[in-house]
């Protein structure tokens, strides 16, 4: 099933497996990444879908079928166009502007460049008064806010996020929601894993629904919630436990 | 012989009194000892951070073999140095037998595998923690090994001072390659056990309290700024 049919994806997998265990965790998915676009990835515990990120960011390998970048196969220049921010930010042992920093210098950018980038990047996500604090001792919502500014510095072209705002405020959540959305403004793709349909509609153009590492689902994300046409996306969004083909609910 | 009271009582009064000798036994063990700690940071906190961060054929070896370098026997250490340094020795015509020079190198032999395998352990550790994230912003190897090294620092002043305890209080490799020559390589643990068996027992405990102290100071220092760091997040 595929996301989107439109020509031109940024991003696209093309019968994706991933194996462990001797178990298939992501089973012939096919999607695509439409340039400029906001995807949402759903589905229960388990489906795959951090799995399914972790796989189009490159950070593990597909066991079978690939994951393509500007129609080429995922290397590492398409990495480096793409950014992603983990559902726990992980802060290096340094200070607000010197996470933001490290992130830039790895990326081989003149000390100009760099200190151009860090005072946007910090002043976007509304830490510049932080800017010297250990980032470790930040709150949860504003340690997101970096990393999700972090992820952004580079001036990626995808930014893939696995539910940003588990387990933050409704203010935190908001602003990283504001971050996310002033990111697609600027042209940036997103793909975003989350639980939260309201974040899905406020920030999904596109929805993927995921059941046991397969999309069952996939169209514009408004039409995909109202209506799902899936019994596994109908038994999520009504919070029932739904186990398969074969479940007796 | 005098009571242990009159012994420590004029041990105290050789270091009140700031006595020379005692002072240039002093002076001679940290130099050999500090420099030596510091050649085995700089050789072994990047080969331990390689080998904690990376995976590569043989990393199970290498870590095995760190392990096991920790447990050197100093005299063994001592006569493996007095063999490449003796005359008939490769290292021979350079002729560092019985000089600091050659105490260095086998304080230098015995703690750069403890640092090595310490910073194995720490970096691994951290390196757990960035991995995912390092790999997303695809830091390079010389990157990698550079952060892990630098947000690490806090806890390798641990290991660090585990070195600096295991090069002051060595006494075995040190006393065979410099030979305990007065006033050129008599350091305060081969002066002690010199001293010692000759009997003069106030000169030996007035270095044992002298080393003691040493030893206390550092730890002090360094878990204080362990605390600090702690207390700031950066540990």
């Amino acid at each position: 099933m595929r996301a989107n049919t439109a020509p031109g994806p940024l991003l696209r997998t093309r019968e994706l497996c991933f194996d462990a265990g001797g178990r298939r965790l992501i089973d012939r998915v096919d999607a695509d990444f439409q340039p400029h676009r906001r995807t949402v990835i759903m589905g229960a515990n388990g489906a795959g879908k951090s799995l399914l990120l972790r796989l189009l960011h490159g950070l593990i390998q597909p066991t079978a079928g690939e994951v393509l970048w500007q129609g080429q196969p995922l290397d590492r220049a398409g990495r480096r166009g793409q950014a992603m921010v983990f559902q726990r930010p992980v802060m290096l042992r340094r200070s607000v502007i010197a996470n933001l920093r490290f992130a830039l210098a790895v990326r081989g950018m003149s000390r100009t460049e760099r200190a151009t980038r860090e005072a946007a990047a910090i002043e976007r996500a509304r830490l510049s008064d932080l800017a010297d604090r250990p980032a470790r001792v930040l709150s949860g919502g504003e340690q997101q806010r970096l990393a999700v500014a972090r992820a952004l510095a580079g001036a990626p072209r995808a930014l893939l996020l696995d539910e940003p705002t588990t387990s933050l405020d409704p203010a935190s959540t908001h602003a990283i929601e504001q971050q996310i959305h002033e990111a697609h403004e600027s042209g940036v793709t997103v793909v975003l894993v989350t639980h939260d349909i309201g974040q899905a509609r406020r920030l999904g153009d596109d929805l993927i629904f995921l059941h046991a590492g397969r999309v069952v689902e996939a169209g514009p994300a408004p039409e995909v919630l109202d209506a799902p046409r899936s019994e596994a996306a109908r038994a999520w969004r009504e919070g029932r436990l739904y186990l398969g083909a074969n479940d007796p609910s | 012989m005098d009571g242990f009271g009159d012994i420590f009582g004029e041990a105290l009064r050789l270091i009140l009194a700031w006595d020379s000798d005692l002072i240039e036994i002093i002076g001679l063990s940290l130099r050999v000892t500090l420099t030596a700690v510091a050649i085995s940071c700089v050789i072994g906190l990047p080969i331990g951070a390689l080998v904690g961060a990376f995976s590569f054929p043989g990393r199970i070896a290498a870590t095995v073999g760190l392990n096991a370098l920790m447990g050197l026997p100093p005299v063994v250490v001592g006569l493996i140095a007095y063999l490449l340094l003796s005359a008939s020795g490769p290292l021979g015509p350079l002729g560092l037998l019985y000089t600091p020079t050659a105490m260095v190198i086998a304080q230098t032999i015995l703690v750069t595998p403890i640092v090595a395998a310490l910073t194995r352990q720490v970096v691994e550790d951290l390196h757990r923690e960035y991995a995912e994230q390092f790999s997303s912003l695809q830091v390079g190897p010389f990157d990698r090994v550079v952060a892990l090294l630098w947000d690490a620092r806090y806890s390798l002043l641990t290991v660090m001072l585990a070195g600096f305890g295991r090069a002051v209080s060595e006494v075995g490799a040190i006393i065979i390659v410099g030979g305990n020559i007065n006033h050129v390589t008599r350091m305060m643990t081969t002066t002690i056990a010199l001293e010692t068996s000759k009997g003069n027992l106030q000169l030996a405990l007035a270095l044992g309290v002298v080393l003691l102290a040493i030893a206390v100071m550092v730890n002090a220092g360094v878990m204080a700024l362990r605390a600090s760091a702690v207390r700031a997040a950066y540990a």
